[in-house]
């Protein structure tokens, strides 16, 4: 039996004996997600001690050093881990902007006095992240943000205020882009952590037209941010933000797996499929989307080992959203009238519809399909003028 | 596995790029045997470098002569193939071809490995009934008779048909025409009494026949595998087929799209390179995206193969709709872009698309293969 192999068995039976049974169903609601931090609720006790067993592994970050809270594995354990919980229908024991964005920049940029702290807590999932980013003069155009760290010593003061930060009224810190130089565009934005209790912070959440507020206005009236909470140089933060921003469109492309590379002919069927042109059209995407699940198994290989184009991220964005949007289309047309229901029980509260909604933000979020296609002629084709 | 070439595919994938490109270019190899108006639409002296290269042998067992590659191998060459539109009876002869022989009694094996392990024969897949690819119905019939079968029916688009030492023939020896069940596989040698083709040359400039089977008189050891049962072995050389013109039309993609950047970065209009009007850039980088996307799902139906996966099935059906979905719009993008010149025969870009059209058709077009997807997925 080859390492990988044996690697592979204990896996297996580690998950037999420590995934609860709960754990092993898919993932419903909102409230199915664990996204931890200091005011989780957690929806059932299975949860919790799901929870609680993997980080005690250091399997909420399983390539993750072991001195960071992570399981240390190499690419390929990484990968035999997500096959075999792939294999068994099992959840993510936690879901954190703190895995997928934040750590990753830590990793690259922070002291190692930062990334035994950070990390720790976010493996543990004792703390929950937000992303301060977009304001609102700065959409598309991120570099143009105006929120203001005035120097004050042995820290910064920030003013400002910050749109579209997600789950900001649920989060306990942030990861957020502020000036600290105004002369200079690029070269004059710095990375700051800080925490969303300390004085002056507050939050709105935004209503969508899904319904649903996943998104907060965030306002900044005169916090203290002490200087030793910084990643990377001093106005060196676009570098974190650039580096960032590509494990972001990793995780909004779907790349790592999740419903949104699934076909939907079958679900479709079983609700009664009459329309010949309707099929048609579900074939062709379920081609698209077994096609691109094959991407997303490829470049995550590839990303591995170092192997991946560095603006491929925006290439698997850019074609994971707009997969995700034209799947439920598709799931709406395939519902008719059913998935109009807005409330209803049997609707789950409007869930189809509602997520249907919540699909065209995919497109726009972390960068616009149009942003995704004019880096791809830039830096992957080498276009001139792009 | 990961999905990416490893060392040793990697060696192969560089062999066989700089070889494609200086031996198998588009005007040593398609342009001039199209002009000079050759019978076979390709050159033996390059099938027989193919053979020297090892290429021949790739899918054909290591006891049986050949390299005991998989269908990774064979792709990797293919994507050169297409890449450079290289004329050549690799597909059918050393893909699928060898798919069927891999299988075959050790009398079949020793008539015809060799030829193919040298580059001397060439071979042809006789499946086809109609302009539409639909294997799933066989009518042409293969009844006892004497000491063996007499095969009687016609055959459609056989590609390289009239170049080909043998043609591995797909018959019914038991049930209806629509039965998944009773299909026999015969080596057909091409002077068999009884067995007629006509030639035609297709819009690439590759040649096909129309086959006609009269009451052709075969020994029982022309069999390929068991009768009755040809249809594991025919799926077997259909997913070699199929996903060999999936990597193909991979190849034809990146050919084209690679031309077309190029030409973007070069011509000029109202002042400016053409490939600085954001209309151009967005259209280069969604075409970017898909041609990625189907080498990912080809790649990933090659190793589902060659590992014997249940579902490699499902995989080589989403990589030769894919990768046939890719390619086309390569083709009407490479062209539109490319402006007027791009409608002149002097141009190269008006080859791929002619080439991505005839690859599209065969072994099954994204319709076809969308449907498939459909139907192994339950619906």
């Amino acid at each position: 039996m080859s390492d990988l192999e044996a690697f592979r068995q204990e896996i297996r039976a580690w998950l037999e004996e420590n995934c609860p049974p709960e754990m092993r169903q898919p993932v419903h609601d909102e409230d199915d997600i664990c996204w931890g931090g200091r005011h989780f609720q957690f929806k059932n006790e299975a949860q919790k001690l799901w929870l609680t067993r993997c980080a005690a592994k250091g399997y909420t970050v399983p390539d993750w050093p072991q001195a960071y809270g992570g399981a240390g594995m190499s690419p390929a354990e990484a990968k035999v881990w997500r096959e075999e919980m792939n294999r068994i229908g099992a959840r993510p024991p936690l879901s954190s902007f703190g895995i997928w964005m934040l750590g990753p920049a830590l990793l690259k940029f922070g002291t190692e006095e930062q990334k035994v702290h950070y990390l720790g807590q976010i493996a543990r999932g004792e703390i929950r992240w937000c992303q301060g980013y977009s304001e609102p003069g700065s959409g598309s155009d991120l570099v143009s943000l105006q929120t203001f760290g005035e120097d004050k010593g042995d820290h910064w003061v920030v003013n400002g205020s910050k749109i579209w930060t997600s789950y900001a009224n649920k989060a306990d810190w942030i990861f957020c882009l502020v000036r600290t130089d105004k002369a200079n565009k690029y070269q004059g934005i710095s990375f700051l952590l800080f925490d969303m209790e300390s004085a002056g912070v507050s939050t709105k959440p935004i209503l969508l037209i899904s319904g649903n507020s996943p998104f907060c206005e965030t306002f900044f009236d005169n916090v203290k941010v002490p200087k030793q909470q910084i990643v990377g140089e001093l106005n060196r933060g676009w570098d974190v933000a650039k580096y960032l921003l590509g494990h972001e469109r990793e995780m909004i492309s779907g790349a790592g797996g999740g419903d949104r590379l699934t076909t939907i002919g079958a679900v479709l069927n079983r609700a009664g499929l009459e329309d010949p042109l309707l099929r048609a059209e579900l074939a062709m995407f379920d081609v698209d989307a077994l096609a691109y699940g094959a991407m997303g198994e490829k470049f995550l290989d590839e990303i591995k080992v170092g192997k991946a184009h560095p603006a491929q991220p925006n290439m698997m964005k850019y074609a994971g959203t707009e997969l995700n949007k034209r799947r439920y289309e598709l799931l709406m047309a395939g519902g008719g009238s059913a998935s109009l229901e807005w409330e209803s029980e049997a609707s789950d509260g409007g869930s189809r519809a509602r997520g249907w909604l919540r699909t065209k933000a995919n497109s726009i979020e972390g960068g616009t399909s149009e942003v995704m296609l004019n880096v791809i002629s830039k830096r992957i084709l080498d276009l001139p003028g792009a | 596995m990961p999905l990416y070439h490893t060392e040793d595919q990697a060696m192969l994938a560089d062999t066989a790029r700089q070889f494609m490109a200086d031996e198998g270019a588009i005007a040593k190899q398609l342009r001039h045997f199209r002009d000079i108006g050759c019978k076979d639409g390709f050159g033996h002296g390059l099938w027989k470098q193919f053979a020297e290269l090892g290429f021949t042998g790739i899918l054909v067992s290591e006891a049986d002569g050949g390299l005991g590659m998989g269908h990774v191998e064979a792709g990797i060459v293919l994507e050169e193939i297409g890449r450079n539109l290289t004329p050549s009876p690799f597909l059918t002869s050393a893909v699928m071809a060898a798919s069927a022989l891999a299988d075959a009694s050790a009398e079949l094996k020793g008539r015809y490995l060799p030829g193919l392990l040298s580059g001397d024969s060439v071979f042809a897949l006789a499946i086809d009934e109609g302009k539409k690819h639909r294997p799933e119905r066989i009518a042409t019939r293969a009844v006892r008779s004497g000491n063996g079968f007499s095969l009687s029916g016609t055959k459609d688009f056989v590609v390289h048909g009239s170049s080909a030492d043998m043609l591995v023939v797909a018959a019914r020896t038991a049930g209806a025409d629509d039965d998944a069940e009773g299909i026999t596989l015969f080596a057909v040698p091409r002077d068999a009494a009884g067995l007629s083709q006509d030639a035609v040359r297709l819009v690439d400039s590759s040649m096909a026949t129309h086959l006609r089977l009269d009451n052709v008189q075969l020994d029982a050891d022309a069999v390929i595998g068991e009768v009755d049962g040809g249809r594991e072995v025919l799926s077997r050389v259909l997913n070699a087929g199929r996903v060999g013109a999936a990597a193909e039309s991979v190849g034809v993609a990146q050919g084209s799209f690679d031309m077309t950047t190029t030409y973007l970065k070069q011509r000029k209009q109202f002042g400016k390179l053409i490939g600085e009007f954001q209309a151009l850039q967005h259209r280069a980088a969604h075409l970017y995206s898909e041609i990625e996307i189907a080498r990912a799902a080809t790649i990933k139906a090659q190793q589902l193969l060659d590992a014997g996966s249940d579902k490699a099935e499902l995989m080589v059906s989403v990589a030769k709709a894919k990768a046939g979905k890719a390619a086309s719009l390569a083709v009407r993008e490479g062209v539109q872009m490319h402006g007027g010149i791009g409608m002149t025969d002097e141009y190269d870009i008006g080859l791929y698309m002619k080439r991505d059209r005839a690859l599209a058709e065969f072994m099954g077009d994204m319709f076809y293969h969308a449907d498939r997807v459909a139907k192994l997925s339950g619906y």
